[in-house]
């Protein structure tokens, strides 16, 4: 009888492409943001084949130049193309934004559980440290990195991760700690399952969402952190293009009579933001119900 | 609550002392000698006496525990050494350009909080009209806007307009003033700063009001508010807004640790002589002294920001001291 009752009502198993359906048609804030991170990815991706020129050439004989059809978004003060410039940098972007969110919030995923797990004195001083590390606001945590390795990509990723490690870990530790008195929990560990495979492959699966929702807010506070150290001169250096660096020097001295040079790259930061954040808010009302803002 | 209030207190002692612990050790982490860099600058060749004489001066001779029991003790008397730039006390240093950037910062925030709280309870308590739709949009650029970008735009902006307007164009002053010797041309240079850095605070604070507001108008206190008759203004004002608050406190606190480090950033932009300023250009320098103090200090400030919000929380909501 109950196994007629089980029948009638099967869970809603959804294919892939189901539920982007579905997503995208409860959230349409979430699916422009959706969009405006798949567009920023495609030209990050492709920038070699879609950016009409080469990023770095300079080009004397069109300096500062308004937009037009020859430069959509005009030329900067040593005549490189804006538009070249803005794909190349959305790689730059993606790179940094990308690396520092997942490294920093897988670090931090694995740190929080295993917190919650092992309890006692090990979860005692993990947590006293994330107090320590989260007391550093994150661009001045990351002044601090940049200022003993020095600027640079890769310094960058590194400075930008690892503030955000604590950050995820309390987050992922909260979540975890409900789980651990969980009977499956238990159960396992009964059967003899080591430390590593009871946090791997029974816990972490269970905070996932929680984690998905931080780690896509991450990206865009690491594509933020990233473009304010390169406009202090501390993150990427010249000549990879980024937007934070192309607002720059030049852009603040030939902001009146070139205004397209400091106009541009911040329009695409806070576009690659706001995609993100506006994605990410909608993933959360998606993944998570109760979290969401009415 | 005098228990709580000392409990508090006491457990910032360790945060600090633990991050002290975490900066020194960051500075340890230096790769290579900063005598060498100091000294070896253009590859030229230098005297090794220099060399000692430089490790004793900078102390890097002792052993690291004497080191590090005499870096917390200059913390403790709030003496942090001399900064190997300028070669002038770091304190003397950082107290000459705290003022612009303490008036920045508390302008913002008083901006940004007078703001965000009324016009983040009007968008819940009129859910989905205009004004909730423009709430929102604001609050969602506000988390998105870099804030050096919109302190270039808006000083743009201000160029063109009062270019267009009066001929013209006026920049805000770059020499800082204190405001009881000319409160206008004060107001007029730390105003624009206050607004760019204080946007994302509006924002993030809104948003907070807004959701806060919305969960508390569906309590069952404001339901039996509305039954027994009391009027809108006072279900607002003393129930539903007090309580809705409490998220808004933890979050202004939180977010005050934001405030100064887009101050680093926004002083650049309108090129203020503030803390932050001295902050790029002291790890610019390889100033070691002078970045391991600024660091300390905002994490200070971070910390007893904290505790100031826990009081305020615990002062609030008498369940907290308790629990």
């Amino acid at each position: 009888m109950s196994a007629t009752v089980i029948d009638d009502a099967p869970l809603p198993q959804r294919s892939f492409w189901q539920s982007t359906l579905r997503f995208c048609r409860r959230q349409p804030l979430g699916t422009f943001g959706l969009i405006l991170v798949i567009v920023m990815a495609v030209t990050g991706f492709t920038a070699e084949w879609i950016s009409p020129y080469n990023p770095t050439a300079n080009d004397f004989a069109a300096m500062t130049e308004a937009p037009s059809w020859d430069h959509l978004l005009g030329t900067d003060q040593f005549g490189r193309d804006l538009m070249s410039r803005i794909i190349y940098g959305a790689r730059t972007a993606l790179i940094v934004g990308l690396t520092s969110a997942v490294v920093g919030g897988f670090s931090g995923l694995v740190i929080g559980v295993a917190s919650a797990y092992f309890g006692g004195l090990t979860d005692l001083i993990i947590q006293r440290v994330s107090d320590i590390v989260m007391a550093f606001p994150l661009i001045i945590m990351a002044l601090a990195v940049v200022s003993i390795f020095g600027p640079g990509v890769h310094n960058v990723i590194l400075a930008i991760t690892i503030p955000l490690i604590p950050r995820c870990s309390r987050v992922v530790r909260s979540s975890a700690l409900t789980i651990r008195s969980m009977p499956y929990v238990d159960a396992a560990r009964a059967c003899g399952f080591g430390h590593t495979r009871i946090i791997l492959r029974h816990m972490v699966p269970n905070v996932v969402a929680p984690f998905l929702i931080m780690v896509t807010s991450f990206v865009g506070q690491a594509i933020l952190a990233e473009a304010s150290l390169s406009y202090l001169g501390l993150g990427v250096q010249e000549p990879v293009p980024a937007w934070g660096l192309m607002l720059q020097g030049g852009a603040e001295e030939y902001a009146s009579t070139a205004p397209w040079i400091a106009i541009f790259p911040g329009v695409a930061i806070m576009l690659a933001v706001l995609g993100i954040n506006l994605f990410g808010d909608a993933l959360r009302d998606a993944l998570d119900p109760k979290l969401r803002e009415r | 609550m005098y228990q709580y209030i000392i409990k508090r207190v006491l457990l910032t002692i360790p945060t600090l002392f633990g991050a002290a612990a975490l900066v020194f050790l960051l500075m340890r982490l230096i790769p290579g000698d900063i005598c060498l860099v100091r000294l070896g600058g253009g590859g030229a060749s230098f005297d090794p006496k220099a060399l000692i004489a430089c490790h004793a001066e900078i102390g890097v001779d002792r052993p690291v525990i004497v080191q590090f029991l005499e870096f917390i003790w200059g913390l403790c008397r709030f003496d942090f050494g001399t900064s190997m730039w300028s070669g002038k006390p770091v304190a003397t240093e950082i107290l000459a350009r705290l003022p612009i950037s303490l008036e920045i910062a508390l302008l913002a925030t008083t901006v940004a909080v007078s703001i965000a709280i009324p016009l983040g309870a009007i968008s819940a308590l009129k859910q989905n009209t205009w004004i909730d739709v423009f709430v929102r949009i604001f609050a969602i650029g506000g988390i998105a806007t870099p804030s050096f970008w919109l302190g270039i735009v808006s000083v743009l902006l201000v160029l063109d307009v009062t270019g267009w307007a009066t001929g013209t164009p006026w920049m805000p002053p770059i020499d800082y003033v204190p405001i009881w010797k000319d409160p206008i041309r004060n107001l007029s240079m730390a105003i624009l700063p206050a607004i760019t850095v204080g946007y994302r605070y509006a924002a993030v604070s809104m948003r907070m009001t807004r959701s806060a507001m919305l969960e508390v108008m569906r309590e069952d206190y404001i339901r039996t508010a509305r039954a027994k008759g009391l009027i809108n203004k006072i279900i607002i004002n003393r129930h539903a807004l007090k309580n809705a608050l409490l998220p808004v406190v933890t979050l202004i606190g939180i977010e005050f640790a934001f405030l100064i480090g887009g101050l680093v950033v926004t002083e650049q932009v309108f090129n203020l002589n503030g803390v932050g300023r001295l902050f790029v250009q002291a790890v610019q320098n390889q100033d070691y002294t002078l970045t391991q103090a600024l660091v300390m200090l905002t994490v200070a400030i971070f910390v007893f920001t904290n505790l100031v919000v826990d009081l305020l929380y615990g002062w609030l909501d008498p369940r907290i001291r308790f629990a």
